[in-house]
């Protein structure tokens, strides 16, 4: 479904401040998996995840995603086969337009807007059904601005929306880092029963090395702009953080550093 | 009196202009005080060369569109800062505006305009004028009501409130931002039109300062209505251009002089910017709102997220 083929990418060449964001990455999702990205600072975690969404442009490399080749395509013209939920709680939403309204911006995801109407009375049926599965009692609230919600509840209204029009593509950049422990574990919940749900093909970027075990059927740790460690379902179901850390230590040169990684 | 309220009905459809771009799109246009006497410009020059008033006025509205598209174009594609685009933008056509009325002001003297008829039968200057020029703003305001809840219009409402997200839902926001400034110069070159054919004359000099009336509509506007729904706001601009010219008439009457509306203007806005923030006004402004502002209560949010 998606497929990184040799990607890299250096940031201000030829200066003193030259680094390799990424060195020649290469990573195949299979159809509805979900993988989960951990790394310290620096690693390239979340370069890789702007390169899909193309945010970035790699030095070399490309990016396939369910067949077609998007390397050279902006960001909103690839949108239409990908779902993004950011760090920000704030990001994901407008925050002057109604909830309602926020869900029929997302309902249009990579299909032609015209004049017809954007909240018409079907669709509102629709959203309320899906607003109904967050059980946050949004669906009572169609008309409330969103920007009247609390970051826990914009973060989960923001799931929601990237996730209900079925993208080929979920990307999850450290998207409950944000919030408070309680609301985390919400989003968390919520995220794993969407992408069981719609059988979605995540790539969730976490700080979260507990989150990186409990979710996604493969884990993949990076540093210094390479993978370093690549864990199929099995042998990530068998892994602790404590073992993740020893893998993190193996690196020649790696700080371990337990604040940077589990934050 | 009456006068004041006809030319602020009129001066709404240029405010209304400027609440797309001000307000949606959240972009500070200057093009407009170029693109007014554009619109001015060429529905005089099509009137006196014949042409139909209605199509000489609709090509005006066209006339505006390329306006804010080169605007549009010079901001998106060339990176240009917003500011900048619209000042370069509205100083070209101050020569293109010479150009096309070929010298510095163009009569309408005896033409058959939009307004003619209205003056033959008598009605300007009456309570029946106010009242179809009113109806006319509500169209408009109905029309951009309407646009703003089309799928289309809430992608530029989106691109105004949060680019980042509504591209990642796969909106090009430069085109959006395009599309918001030519309708919106559309707009204010329509109401050019208007306004030549109703003082007889358009004038190569008659937009200048315009951006400042225009945002003098939608502050002052906004100050005394509540933001919480879209047609509300889009009517508190139209009352706001009408409070303007009313304000304006009340200076001119206590003798300032016409050489001194600039200065009133620059005045008007600084003061509709700055009295909402003193606190003696929101409590007052609180008794008559129930709702608190829709910005405070985000604000609020944000901080306990």
């Amino acid at each position: 479904m998606l497929s990184i083929k040799n990607l890299s990418r250096t940031f201000f060449p030829g200066t003193v401040n030259e680094r390799k964001a990424l060195r020649n990455i290469n990573m195949e999702l299979g159809d509805g998996e979900f993988v989960t990205v951990i790394g310290s600072n620096g690693a390239g975690k979340s370069t890789v995840l702007n390169m899909v969404a193309g945010k970035l442009q790699p030095d070399t490399g490309s990016v396939t995603i369910a067949g077609k080749n998007v390397t050279k395509l902006a960001d909103y013209s690839r949108a239409k086969y990908i779902g993004r939920v950011f760090q920000d709680p704030m990001a994901g939403t407008a925050p002057t337009m109604s909830i309602e309204e926020n869900m029929a911006l997302a309902y249009a995801r990579g299909r032609f807007r015209g004049l017809g109407l954007g909240v018409g009375s079907k669709r509102r049926e629709l959203f309320v059904e899906e607003l109904k599965s967050l059980e946050l009692g949004l669906e009572n609230r169609l008309k409330t601005k969103v920007g009247l919600l609390s970051g826990g509840q914009r973060q989960a209204l923001s799931l929601l929306m990237a996730t209900f029009s079925k993208p080929k593509i979920l990307l999850l950049d450290e998207h409950t880092a944000a919030l408070d422990p309680q609301r985390a574990a919400l989003v968390s919940r919520l995220t794993k029963e969407i992408v069981e749900r719609h059988q979605l093909t995540t790539l969730m970027v976490t700080h979260n090395m507990e989150q990186a075990l409990q979710l996604g059927t493969r884990l993949i740790m990076m540093h210094d702009g390479e993978i370093i460690l690549d864990l199929n379902q099995e042998q990530k179901s068998q892994m602790t953080v404590q073992g993740l850390l020893d893998e993190f230590g193996k690196i020649k040169g790696a700080q371990l550093d337990d604040k940077t990684m589990l934050q | 009196m009456i006068t004041a309220v006809e030319l602020g009905l009129i001066y709404a459809i240029m405010a209304l202009g400027v609440y797309l771009t001000f307000r949606i799109l959240d972009f500070p246009d200057l093009t407009v005080d170029g693109s007014f006497t554009t619109g001015a410009a060429v529905a005089s020059v099509g009137i006196v060369s014949g042409m139909n008033p209605w199509l000489a006025t609709v090509l005006a509205f066209f006339a505006g569109m390329l306006a804010g598209t080169i605007t549009g174009l010079l901001h998106t594609k060339g990176k240009i800062d917003g500011l900048l685009a619209g000042i370069l933008t509205m100083i070209a056509l101050y020569s293109i505006n010479l150009r096309i009325m070929g010298k510095a002001n163009t009569p309408l003297l005896g033409e058959e305009t939009l307004i003619s008829p209205l003056r033959a039968a008598g009605i300007l200057g009456s309570w029946s004028s106010i009242g179809i020029f009113f109806v006319i703003c509500l169209i408009f305001v109905g029309a951009i009501v309407w646009f703003l809840h089309t799928e289309l219009g809430m992608a530029m409402r989106a691109t105004g409130d949060n680019q980042e997200m509504i591209r990642s839902f796969g909106v090009s926001t430069d085109n959006q931002k395009i599309l918001g400034l030519a309708l919106s110069n559309g707009l204010v070159a329509l109401s050019g039109a208007i306004i030549a054919q109703y003082q007889g004359f358009a004038d190569v000099g008659m937009g200048i300062g315009l951006i400042l009336i225009g945002l003098a509509s939608v502050i002052v506007g906004q100050a005394i209505f509540t933001q919480r729904y879209i047609w509300l706001a889009a009517l508190a601009v139209v009352f706001g251009a009408v409070i303007y010219r009313l304000v304006i008439q009340l200076a001119l009457s206590v003798g300032l002089e016409v050489n001194d509306m600039k200065l009133i203007s620059a005045i008007l806005v600084v003061v509709a910017l700055l009295l909402p923030k003193w606190k003696g006004f929101q409590k007052i402004v609180k008794t008559f709102k129930r709702t608190p502002a829709a910005v405070t209560a985000k604000e609020e949010v944000g901080t306990n997220a």
